[in-house]
This record gives structure tokens, sequence and C-alpha cells, in this order.
């Protein structure tokens, strides 16, 4: 931490990152889906950049992008398995959390406060951008992905996640997640900026992506925990896409 | 700071090699700490004790390379008969039977004497290259962090590493400390264990009597042995034990009757009192239970090692998946899968074992009238008897891949 940061501050972002990461805590949602998150990550970055996932520190030499980084709940994962990560959030408060929590973990991050448009403008490129969660909350996903492309070295990977829009998806995300079950804040989610699979897979192809993958991430009520689906993009569902040599 | 290992293994047993040996070929690194010296499990002679091991257990021993070294000396349990007796009359007509051909493959199981398991164990954890070996040592101080479990040995060394397995038996120092009590419970009897030779075959045959004062198991070893579990009220198993070699054998002999011919002794005898022993949680922070630490259970159905390498089987997969995935190994939402996978397996193991031991353990002629029923009812459903056999042999439940014989 810088020396300017007094006291009070610091134990502030101490609790909030203790909050990020309380697994029974208001970011519990997104705890139960990061293991199905990181299985489709870590399985595309390692198909994609031929490394093998039962090695020590497999992804050293990899750039990774983490937008939207929040407190670092698949920043922490990537810099673990070895990559270089640079984790970006337009949120100025999530920063010296995740720096905290980052510390409390052995983990060198490059957590920034700026955004995907930003570090492009600035010519920075990556292995690998992990776009998770974040281009349902945008206010032009086309200028977003585009920016995304741009952050890609030709060859590299992005990872996209967001939220199907039908009937089912309201019933879930919005009236499920936030109004039955409170796991989100009412008026996290816009259903009327969320994008069908077919929509994203044309958003890409426009920003000079080729969409190589898509899955979905199914919530099963019975086990408590989420899984992976080749056929059910119903509400939540990620994508790969590549940018070409 | 580095760490030492992925993981910390206090208790260097049965359960807590096994964990070394899975976490190694999952490429996970491990530091086992054993309170006994290097070479104390490697006595030569056989000591009179054995495993009933379940299919799972078998099919996992598969899975980490172990079998092959095994299987000479392991014995195939090819039927197991369960009837209720009382000493001197010899077993009831209500007989349930189970054959291993009511379920898909192979045996039911197989018995495994002590000093082969522990002899292949300790080979194999010589040439593991991810293992290191801390023997003649306790754990005196546990202090988990943000980033590590920080543990001070006897001898003054430290480790560190995201998580420590504690594998340290029934009473659990390192549970203790983490502040994990146990639910206990006395049962009053003792189990008198000891090897026979005997004349005639085994054929492959476990007999399981459910005597008035507990259960007798008779179990095939290779060769024309048999394993004995026998179960007494602690006072009459001391005066027992107490008892010369041949009085002894006046004592066991008419229990079973005489379908192996005359017997004779083939090693120690061994008495371990009986209890029920269940951790309140499997985990805490940085911590997880396996084997007796977590559960020790009546061994009327031979099921407390089959449950510790159940444990086994599910932890290493967990962290090893969680590793894979660049998670912290040691966080409490991954714990928590353990904790979640292994609870419901462990509670049923231990009310059942508990249920069945109060209900066969005793001369209440309404109970016997029942015990009998019971037993006759199992033996004409083929389903019930079906189920019966799965759950014996590890086969019921979400099995982690390890106990379907597969690489984590």
């Amino acid at each position: 931490m810088q020396s300017t940061v007094d006291d009070a501050e610091v134990a502030k972002f101490e609790a909030m990152a203790a909050e990020w990461w309380d697994v029974e805590g208001k970011f519990k949602p997104l705890h139960m889906m990061n293991p199905v998150r990181l299985d489709y990550i870590t399985s595309q970055i390692a198909a994609e950049f031929d490394r093998d996932l039962t090695t020590d520190r497999p992804f050293a030499g990899l750039r990774i992008l983490d937008i939207g980084c929040g407190g670092g709940l698949l920043s922490e994962p990537m810099a673990r398995l070895g990559a270089d990560v640079v984790g970006a959030d337009a949120a100025e408060r999530n920063i010296p959390v995740a720096r905290i929590h980052a510390e409390q973990s052995d983990l060198t991050i490059d957590y920034r406060h700026t955004t995907a448009e930003a570090v492009a403008g600035a010519g920075e490129q990556f292995d690998a951008v992990l776009n998770m969660e974040v281009v349902e909350h945008v206010a032009d996903p086309l200028a977003y992905l585009t920016a995304c492309h741009d952050l890609l070295k030709p060859g590299g990977l992005m990872i996209c996640s967001t939220i199907n829009r039908n009937a089912k998806s309201f019933a879930v995300a919005i009236l499920g997640a936030e109004w039955v079950m409170r796991w989100l804040p009412k008026g996290t989610h816009d259903w009327s900026k969320f994008i069908t699979p077919d929509e994203l897979y044309d958003l890409l192809s426009r920003a000079g992506l080729e969409p190589v993958d898509k899955r979905g991430f199914v919530f099963n009520p019975v086990s408590w925990s989420w899984r992976m689906s080749d056929r059910d993009l119903s509400v939540n569902y990620v994508t790969a896409s590549l940018r070409s040599h | 700071m580095a760490h030492d290992a992925d993981v910390l293994i206090v208790g260097g047993g049965l359960v807590g090699a096994t964990l070394a040996l899975a976490l190694d070929r999952a490429r996970l690194s491990s530091v086992l700490i054993d309170a006994r010296p290097a070479d104390t499990q490697n006595a030569p002679g056989f000591d009179g004790r054995s495993y009933a091991l379940a299919l799972s257990s078998v099919r996992m021993l598969k899975a980490t390379g172990l079998w092959p070294a095994l299987a000479a000396e392991a014995q195939p349990m090819l039927e197991i008969k369960v009837s209720d007796g009382r000493a001197g009359t010899g077993p009831s007509p209500f007989v349930a039977e189970f054959h291993h051909g009511e379920i898909e493959e192979g045996p039911m199981g197989h018995m495994i004497e002590d000093r082969h398991l522990r002899r292949v164990l300790q080979k194999a954890l010589d040439g593991a290259r991810r293992v290191t070996r801390l023997s003649g040592q306790t754990l005196e101080k546990q202090v988990p962090g943000t980033a590590e479990i920080e543990l001070t040995l006897s001898g003054g060394q430290t480790l560190s590493a995201p998580v420590v397995v504690a594998c340290d038996g029934r009473i659990s120092g390192t549970a203790e400390r983490a502040g994990i009590r146990h639910l206990r419970t006395d049962y009053g009897q003792t189990a008198l264990v000891c090897a026979i030779a005997h004349d005639l075959p085994h054929n492959g045959i476990a007999h399981q009597f459910f005597m008035p004062e507990g259960p007798l198991a008779v179990l095939p070893l290779a060769g024309n042995r048999s394993s004995i579990v026998w179960t007494e009220a602690t006072d009459r198993a001391a005066a027992i034990q107490a008892l010369g070699d041949d009085d002894y054998l006046q004592v066991l002999r008419p229990r079973f009757g005489d379908f192996l011919g005359p017997i004779t002794l083939a090693g120690a005898r061994w008495t371990y009192p009986l209890g029920l022993s269940l951790a309140e949680r499997l985990v805490a922070d940085r911590i997880a239970l396996a084997g007796d630490a977590a559960h020790a259970v009546h061994p009327i159905a031979g099921q407390g090692l089959n449950a510790g390498l159940r444990d086994v089987a599910a932890l290493a997969e967990v962290l090893t998946l969680a590793k894979r995935r660049g998670e912290d190994i040691g966080q409490t939402d991954v714990l928590n899968r353990y904790e979640r996978w292994r609870r419901a397996d462990v509670t049923t193991l231990a009310l059942a074992t508990d249920a069945f031991n109060r209900l066969f353990s005793n001369d209440d002629p309404v109970l016997r009238g029942l015990r009998n029923l019971g037993l006759g009812a199992v033996n004409a459903l083929p389903e019930v008897r079906r189920s019966f056999i799965r759950e014996a042999a590890g086969l019921s439940g979400d099995l982690p891949r390890l106990s379907m014989g597969q690489a984590i």
C-alpha cells in the first residue's frame, strides 16, 4: 500500500476485501459460480496455448487481462497458475480491496482503476482477456467488444460470459436471483440488456473476433451447485473467441 | 512466502500414506508427518491384523497403481453369509447370503493383511517424488493464516502449506487444536482380533454371526487362514484376552462351530475397545480431517478403513481440481466441497453401524425374532439384498473418480 493512504481507509478496505472473499457473504453467488467459470477459462486457455494443467504454474509467460476484476476472484487463480495478470475495474473502490487480498494471498497482480477502452487506447495487448459478466452492463456492447478485440495479441483468446435474454432468464436472473433469493441487489441487471448467444456471436464477429465455442452454466438447485452444459444456454452462458493471427 | 508443499499430512498411517500417494499421482506435493520412527511400519512378521477392502477401495488402489503389489497377497471374498447365532447352538436357520454375482463385477471385496498393506504403501512412498516424509515428529502447534497454515513440529521445525489434512486417528490432536469436537459413544464392548489357521478351506466365504454378546466375523485370508473379529463386553473381553492361547481357543471354538475343522492361532492377539467417534465438522480453517480423525465406527461391517479411503479419494479429487483451476486449495469453500461430499456418507455409516450394533448385540427374544425376520426378509428380496451388497462394497452414492478406478 502507498503511504498516503490512511489507516482508517486501509481498515475499511480490509473489511471490504474480507466481504468480497466471504464465501457465505454478499458475493456468495459469484463464489458458487467460480469453480465452473474457472473450469471453462482454464481449459480453454490450456487448449489454446497448449498448456498442461496438471503441472505447476502452467500459465507462466501468458499475459492475462481480467476486466471487471472486482475483488480478484478470477485474477488470483490466474496469477496462482503462473500468468502475469492485470486486473481492471471501473469501480475505483474495488482496486485497493483487490490489492489487499492479493497481498494477503502472496500473489503479485497489477490491479488498475481503468476501463477496457483506456487500456486498449494505451496500446497494451494480452494473450487472453477475461470478460466475465460485463458485456450486459455496458452502454455500447459493440464498441466495448471492439476494444476487447484490440486488447488481444494476434491469436489471442477472449472468454466472454453473459446472460441470455428470454422468459426463463427473466424468471431466474431477475425474479429469482434479485427478488426471491436476494443473491444480488435489485437493479443489478437490466433484462433488456441481456444478449442471446446468436446476438453475441454476431457482435463478436462484427468486433473482428472469431467465436469458437459456447457453453451453458447451469445451476442445479438440488446439488446447489453450478455445472457446465453443452446444450442448455438458456440463462448463463460463456463463449470463447479468437483474434486471428 | 514459498510453501513447503501443497498439502501437509499429519499422521503417516494407512489413510495418511494413501492420501500422500493419491496426491502424488495427481502431481500435488505433500509432507507426511508421522510420530513413529521411520522403520516401525516395515516389521516383517504377520501381526494378526487384516482388513476387508471393499470393491471401491480396491478400485482406488488400482487407480493409484498400488494393487499389483497387493493382489498376490489378497484373498477375494466371494460370498458373505450373515446369520444370527447363540454360543453353542450354531447359526439360526435364517441366513442372509450375499453373492458377488449379484453385483456386476468380480469379488465383493478382498481381505488383506495389515503387514502387506503397510509394506506396499511404504515402498510406494519411497518412490513417490512429490512426498517428503518426516518421521518421529509430532505436531506441536498450528497457526492458520490468510494464505497458508504454519505448523511447528516437536523438533522445532516449521512448515507451511495452503492446507493441512489431519489423519492422526480417533484422538486427533490436530482436530482438537482446531476446535473441532467429537461426538463419542462407548459401547462398553471390545473387539478381540486374531488370525487362525484351519484345516478345511474357507472357499472365499466370509461369515458374520450375530451373537448376543456382539458380532463375530470370520473373514478369509490367503491360504487356509482366517481373520477373526470377535466382540464381547469389555470386562469379559479383558478376561478372555488374559487367557493363554489354548484357553483362548477353547472359548472361541464353540462360537462358530467346526465348519473349518481344527483351528490354531496364526499371529498375535489384539483388542480394540469399541466406540463411535464422529467429528462435528470435517473441516476447519485450512484443515480437513480424514479417516479415524473424522469418523471411527464400529468394525461391525468392516467399513472403517474403507470409509477412510473414500475420504482420501474425495479429498484428493477436491484438492486436485481446485489446484488445477488456480484456487487457493485451503480456502473455505474448497474445503466445504469435501465436507459436503463426505458428510452424508460418514453420518449414515456411523448411524447405521450404531443402530445395527444395538439391534444385534443383545439377547432379547423379541429383538432376536425381529432379527431373524429381518435377515430372512433381506434374503427373500433381491433388490434389498443388492443394495446391501452395493453399500458394503462402497458402490452407492456419488463416487469420487478414484473410487471408480479412474485417475483424477
